[in-house]
């Protein structure tokens, strides 16, 4: 009989114990015609079962958010050119800083740029985004964030091209356009700076969804605290920026320390796992570390330590965003949660580990 | 019981909003259903490695799987699953896309590629659909699915080719026990509760229909008769369309915006006006 050799030595040693085992057994039954003891133990048993208590085999029920690093990267971007945008509207109508101005609707049009080159990057065709343009949808958070991003983007470019032109040609037409866009750039940069955070709050995946009232001025304050550090960063250091960025790190402190105090079993994949150390991380590092650093600097009055706030922010902010995108695909992984069952039954990648429980199989299309 | 055939190329006939009704005690596990349908709808073959669970090598439905046939093996029980009680019991479920009554992923859908159709399915155009994957996301059932190598979502269509011609969808023509039956909505909602009567009259008083009318998903187009607890087969309790959230959201992001035009107007008039000279030699100056 060729099925008595034994497997190769390279296989895992409890496949060959439960193989030789299994040998053993065969050799009884051809030999006494029944078989005593124990049979084998496989591998990664007991197995998971279908029922009421552990769903389908903790096979997850839903499917995990298939956005790549792009899309994380456009909430960041998004949120600090929103914030931007109305930064150099004040700057320019309260603030008369005009070299603020100029950074701020620079770096507003550029963040438009970049937002639309991600979310084409995203979608993989640049013909594809036109595509969001045909139909106008308000029961869809990314109709409406198309929409938005197509109108900041066109109006953010007008008010840096304005800006840029006057420089060298300074007449009325294209300082009256520049003020005209800088208007509707600064309208639009509103929702363009936290609409993402009703696009991943209003879906079916519960630590999104749970969390839906506190995302979008999460995600705004985070915007606000980048904008106000990537415009400090090129240089100005106006006590606006300064205060705003206190207020923006001090809302993102409370935001963390609230988030760490509610126990609901839907937001562990905030607390636990790699996207519970992005967020926290991202967390710590727009909260407390800048606003520190911000007091302290102002009693100090070191240039350096505002600076480091600044780094800490947009650091902070990018973790956060990709630690909710994380935080996400662990949620919907998390067979618990839509079936309603007990936070005590074991987690999904208890299952994972003993036996390979198929994900959302790679798909072998030509 | 006669296949529900409905006719509807007879020339002025009405669409008529159609349905499945899936009914695990008929249902013999035979995958038919899976082949037909991945044949009519031209549907990439995606992988014949079991899963570990029973007999089950599809997992879940997908992009490239838009019918699946689940496996709930359970104990062996005396007198179920055959004759001997050392036999296990076991009991099959087709499962497919809801088409929702509120559906998520249409809802959801920036480029209206996702539409309702005559029938009352719902249907993705493929032709118009950008890849977003929003709709992944939208989807109280985690039926659609972007197909990477692809990049455009997918689910079952509710062979709305074959409705168009009057036909029933592929996997329904091909059940051999008409586990999947196909009818109008309203008549299959009562053929579901007759059947599940006379289950009970046969002492079969697990039987139940899984239809989530009581939820914001306002009832199922593809509804399933399922023995005990429907989250044995996956099948949440409380499924909810994602548009349900969106007050609240946008609600807090208007209030979010409020805050930073306020906190910049603040912040701006409490600071001295006018271009604050630079401290650091960093600064670019400029002209």
């Amino acid at each position: 009989m060729s099925a008595e050799a034994l497997p190769p030595e390279s296989a895992p040693s409890p496949h060959r114990a439960s193989e030789a085992r299994l040998l053993q057994l065969r050799r009884q039954a051809e030999t006494r015609g029944r078989v005593e003891g124990v049979g084998v133990h496989p591998p990664g048993a007991p197995f998971p079962k279908a029922s009421p208590d552990a769903g389908y085999y903790g096979i997850p029920m839903l499917k995990e958010p298939q956005w790549k690093w792009e899309v994380p990267l456009y909430f960041f971007v998004g949120g600090a050119a929103g914030s931007a945008a109305v930064i150099g509207a004040m700057a320019s109508w309260i603030g008369r800083d005009p070299e603020l101005r100029r950074s701020a609707r620079l770096v507003a049009a550029s963040g438009g740029l970049i937002s639309t080159g991600l979310l084409v990057a995203d979608l993989g065709r640049p013909a594809r985004f036109l595509n969001m343009l045909r139909v106008f949808k308000k029961q869809s958070a990314m109709s409406l964030g198309a929409w938005t991003l197509a109108g900041f983007s066109t109006f953010s470019g007008a008010t840096a091209f304005a800006e840029l032109v006057a420089e060298h040609f300074d007449f009325a037409p294209i300082r009256v356009l520049g003020h005209i866009s800088e208007a509707f750039s600064a309208a639009l940069g509103l929702p363009f700076h936290n609409y993402t955070g009703v696009l991943i709050g209003a879906t079916a995946i519960p630590v999104w969804n749970r969390n839906i009232t506190m995302l979008p001025i999460h995600f705004g304050m985070s915007g606000l605290n980048s904008a106000v550090a990537i415009l400090e960063l090129l240089g100005h250091d106006s006590p606006a920026l300064n205060l705003l960025g206190i207020g923006a790190s001090g809302f993102e402190t409370y935001e963390g320390l609230h988030l760490e105090q509610r126990p609901e079993a839907a937001l562990e994949p905030l607390k636990h796992g790699l996207s519970g150390w992005i967020t926290r991380l991202g967390g710590v590092f727009s909260g407390p570390v800048p606003l520190g650093l911000r007091l302290a600097a102002q009693i100090s009055r070191s240039r350096r330590m505002r600076r480091a706030a600044c780094w800490s922010a947009i650091a902070g902010s990018l973790l956060t965003r990709y630690g909710w995108m994380q935080a996400g695909k662990a949620s919907a992984r998390d067979w618990r949660l839509p079936l309603e069952i007990s936070p005590s039954a074991p987690q999904t990648a208890d299952l994972q580990s003993k036996s390979q429980v198929p994900q959302v199989r790679g798909l072998k299309t030509a | 019981m006669s296949a529900n055939i409905p006719d509807f190329s007879l020339p002025g006939s009405q669409p008529r909003i159609t349905a499945f009704l899936t009914d695990s005690t008929l249902c013999i596990g035979c995958k038919a259903c899976e082949v037909a349908c991945k044949e009519w709808n031209g549907v990439a073959e995606d992988g014949l490695n079991w899963s570990g669970f029973s007999y089950d090598n599809t997992g879940a439905v997908s992009a490239s799987t838009w019918r699946h046939v689940k496996f709930v093996e359970d104990e062996p029980q005396p007198g179920f699953g055959g004759a001997a009680g050392e036999v296990n019991s076991w009991s099959f479920s087709s499962d497919v896309c809801k088409h929702c009554e509120q559906a998520g992923c249409l809802e959801a859908c920036p480029t209206g590629s996702i539409v309702r159709t005559e029938f009352g399915g719902v249907y993705v155009q493929p032709d118009v659909c950008n890849g977003c994957s929003y709709c992944v996301v939208s989807c109280p059932f985690g039926v659609i699915q972007k197909n990477d190598s692809d990049g455009r979502a997918f689910k079952c269509t509710f062979c709305y080719d074959r409705q168009k011609a009057g036909l029933p969808p592929a996997c329904a023509k091909a059940c051999p026990t008409e586990s999947i039956k196909f009818g109008e909505l309203n008549e299959l909602r009562l053929v579901a509760q007759e059947r599940v009567q006379e289950l009970h009259r046969r002492g079969v008083h697990d039987a139940q229909v899984y239809d989530p009318q009581q939820t914001s998903v306002e009832g199922i187009h593809a509804f399933f008769l399922v023995r005990g607890d429907p989250r044995t087969y996956n099948l949440p309790p409380q499924p909810e369309v994602p548009t349900i959230y969106l007050k609240a959201a946008w609600r807090a992001a208007a209030f979010g915006s409020a805050a930073l035009l306020a906190g910049s107007l603040l912040a701006f008039f409490a600071s001295p006006r006018g271009s604050a000279r630079p401290k650091s030699s960093s600064r670019r100056h400029r002209r």
